[in-house]
């Protein structure tokens, strides 16, 4: 298995990466870390003219916290991600759900914007950032817009990324102040493509009563899944819930009807758990 | 489609070579650099036998163009090993505990413990699992590698090796130009054709 050939483009700034996405147009492809571009390139399922390597673009490699969000730039690896304490602090679900990215070799090269951009349905970042309302800031030689994520996921592997656009930063705002969340997923091996991951994100009153309650969903749609849950009695009716609002599909890895059956529990589990991580 | 100049430390040993924008960095050690210790598994990043650290941190060389790391300093597991040769503590470790059988997934399995040791010295039998989940055995069963992490460790702390990524000690740069760099040649031909290059590296 070898990549099909292309013309590599290694560009030192932004502005520079923008003219040349716009050169090359549709026939281009962004390399960032490359962990699912690659494996693609290398069974020849896509075959690019372009690639546009990003990996110089310095001025994207970061994770910056605010009062009100985390933002992490268009270089910053999974691992940066993952180990920031800062980001960690502000958004606890950041470091929850990317410790479920694939392995640590393939963490530190992958990029999370990356993950956004490529819109896997079975990946873990595009759910954390419809399950935090975010967005996805995009440039191209001609302006920046920025995309929430309920506009920003479209289908399977299919973003709102133009060709001529590179996403430049994923913003994850903060929850509000006595908000738990947690992640939790089942794979056939550790590491492996989630059969159903999900992620909770609780709000609870000074008595400790449910103000908000929100879960969403991999592997069992096209796109995220986000479901409300505020208006469940308990857990054990939110996991009914969200598997009645879920439709996930049979395919050589679990049946539709386990997939569901997944929801159901695993909704309960990361419901309890995230309300748990609510402190006084 | 024009080739391009990649500049690479390996093991502490700088090299230049050619190569196309495509050629993966497994292939660059493999036939470029004629260093075979890093073996190629899936080749999609699923394996991890070809695993090698990049400035440091484990990698899939598989998952890796050349190009885009020009300039980089990387270990493999031919850099694991002692200054003067013989087996690193990793290496030592996989001896004692019988840690591989058919040893195609070992140096991966070498380069990955390595750079987990540096960053966790003392693992529980947990963090040593979890530290190698992301490498595929098919004979082994685990058990006896998830005991290796653990003896290694143990020889890390009783006699830390100097620097185990500068090996060997650095040479005069060694250009590579073309000696495996057709584009489109296949893997198969590669093989069949011993390289006019092969056996020039020091």
């Amino acid at each position: 298995m070898k990549p099909p050939a292309f013309t590599y483009h290694r560009p030192t700034t932004v502005t520079e990466a923008l003219r040349t996405l716009a050169e090359v147009g549709p026939d281009g492809k962004v390399l960032a870390g490359g962990q699912s571009l690659v494996p693609v390139l290398n069974m020849r399922l896509a075959a690019p003219g372009h690639l546009v390597d990003i990996n110089r673009l310095e001025e994207l490699s970061y994770v910056r916290v605010s009062d009100s969000e985390v933002r992490v730039g268009a270089l910053a690896r999974h691992a940066d991600t993952e180990r920031d304490e800062a980001a960690f602090a502000a958004i606890p679900l950041l470091r929850q759900a990317t410790a479920h990215v694939a392995h640590p070799a393939i963490r530190n090269r992958g990029t999370t914007v990356g993950s956004l951009a490529h819109a896997d349905p079975a990946a873990e970042l595009p759910a954390v950032l419809s399950l935090l309302a975010g967005s996805v800031v995009l440039a191209s030689s001609s302006g920046r817009r920025t995309v929430g994520a309920d506009d920003f996921f479209i289908g399977p592997l299919e973003s709102a990324v133009r060709p001529d656009e590179l996403a430049v930063e994923a913003v994850f705002p903060r929850p509000p102040a006595r908000t738990g969340t947690a992640w939790l997923e089942i794979s056939r091996r550790r590491g492996d493509y989630a059969l159903c991951g999900v992620g909770a994100l609780v709000t609870l009153d000074e008595d400790r009563r449910v103000v908000a309650a929100r879960a969403c969903f991999i592997s069992v749609g096209p796109t995220p899944v986000l479901v409300d849950l505020t208006d469940a009695a308990d857990w054990a009716e939110a996991g009914a819930l969200a598997a009645a609002a879920v439709d996930p599909e049979d395919d050589i890895h679990a049946t539709a009807a386990y997939r569901r059956h997944l929801v159901r529990v695993l909704t309960a589990r990361a419901c309890a758990r995230a309300a748990e991580a609510v402190h006084e | 489609m024009s080739d391009h100049e990649v500049r690479l430390t390996v093991n502490g040993v700088p090299h230049t070579v050619r190569v196309p924008a495509r050629r993966l960095l497994s292939d660059c050690l493999r036939h470029d650099l004629r260093l075979t210790g890093t073996h190629v598994g899936c080749e999609h990043g699923v394996c991890g036998a070809c695993t090698v650290l990049v400035d440091g941190k484990p990698m899939r060389s598989c998952l890796l163009f050349a190009v885009t790391v020009d300039g980089a300093s990387i270990t493999t597991v031919e850099g694991c090993r002692t200054p003067d040769g013989g087996l690193g503590p990793v290496q030592q470790a996989f001896w004692d505990c019988h840690g591989l059988q058919c040893g195609f997934c070992t140096p991966g399995f070498v380069t990955t413990i390595t750079a987990f040791l540096q960053e966790n010295p003392a693992p529980t039998e947990e963090e040593a699992r979890e530290a190698i989940g992301g490498n595929l055995c098919r004979c082994t069963g685990y058990q006896n590698i998830v005991a290796s992490v653990l003896r290694a460790a143990e020889l890390m702390r009783s006699a830390p090796p100097p620097d185990p990524v500068s090996d060997p000690p650095p040479s005069d740069p060694v250009d590579h130009e073309l000696s495996f760099g057709v584009d489109g040649v296949s893997r198969d031909e590669l093989h069949d054709q011993p390289s006019p290059g092969a056996g020039s590296r020091s």
